[in-house]
């Protein structure tokens, strides 16, 4: 997603990025982040709490307005409500990432992404 | 408040106990683009884009996805007078210990959007949305699927992009 904000920032469109994973965004670099720190599925608020994702997409507009270079990163004033324990346990051998279906369907991707490399498409 | 996760650490690790060897490079650069707002934001036709694998319910109820009819590369999109209701993510990839995606709008936030633009403080959302599929490959991303997603912004005339990766 870092890449698609980098390729509209360089041709002209100001972005502005809601994520979760403030690491990974700013490894890659991108113009203006807007950090959550809730877990992976949820940077535009808790879900059904419309007060709050009304509040972080204003603060996504307002970070559009008052950046003036890049990486500008802004944190949004909320923890998770169920307390900050996901933090701990999120990809851990107790609770695997991905399991079952989604877990093949990741190493199916996985080596279509290694095939076309092998041919030279990727 | 506790300190953020840091993800690429984490991951490595978490995948080096699976019995992988080679970590995941993430992309990194030195510089970074930047763009200034030029206009207000009420002046401002806004779009969304995300990773989070949105997609249309079909009408006739049997789960049609007409967002494929519009795919290229891994880049698609969703017509944005679509009801809210019949958005849905089919993403694998979030903490599903701690949350759900029940909520389209904790991460494709399209009404909220729609509210700003009925307040004034946003002129208009762009008659798209976009999806991208996530990719291994970090040059496919680069060559096909952001410069598509650029292109559809142009032809929609969009001044600013929001962005949500899940």
């Amino acid at each position: 997603m870092s890449l698609v904000a980098r390729h509209l920032e360089e041709n002209g469109i100001p972005t502005v990025m809601i994520a979760t994973a403030k690491d990974i965004v700013e490894e890659c670099g991108v113009a203006r982040l807007l950090f959550v720190d809730f877990p992976l599925g949820n940077p535009c608020g808790v879900p059904f709490d419309e007060d709050m994702q009304s509040d972080i997409l204003e603060r996504a507009l307002s970070l559009l307005e008052t950046a003036e270079a890049p990486r500008t990163t802004v944190v949004a004033p909320y923890t998770w409500p169920e307390g900050e324990d996901w933090k701990k346990t999120i990809f851990t051998e107790e609770q695997p990432f991905l399991e079952g279906e989604a877990y093949d369907n990741w190493m199916a991707a996985k080596e279509r992404y290694r095939k076309l490399k092998k041919e030279g498409k990727a | 408040m506790a300190e953020p996760v840091r993800y690429i650490d984490r991951t490595r690790d978490y995948y080096l106990s699976q019995g992988y060897e080679k970590p995941y490079r993430w992309a990194h650069f030195d510089e970074v683009p930047f763009t200034p707002l030029t206009k207000p934001l009420s002046e401002c036709r806004a779009t969304l884009v995300s990773t989070s694998d949105v997609a249309v319910r079909g009408a006739d109820g049997e789960g049609r996805d007409r967002s494929e009819e519009m795919l290229v590369g891994n880049a698609y999109s969703i017509p944005s007078d679509i009801p809210v209701e019949r958005l849905f993510s089919r993403q694998e990839h979030y903490d599903k210990y701690a949350t759900h995606l029940d909520d389209v709008n904790s991460y494709f936030p399209i009404s909220r959007l729609k509210e700003k633009v009925a307040e004034g403080r946003l002129a208009s959302l762009a008659p798209r949305c976009h999806g991208v599929y996530t990719s291994y490959s970090q040059r496919r991303t680069l060559e096909v699927d952001a410069p598509e997603v650029l292109r559809r912004c142009r032809e929609d005339e969009v001044d600013i992009a929001i962005l949500t990766p899940v």
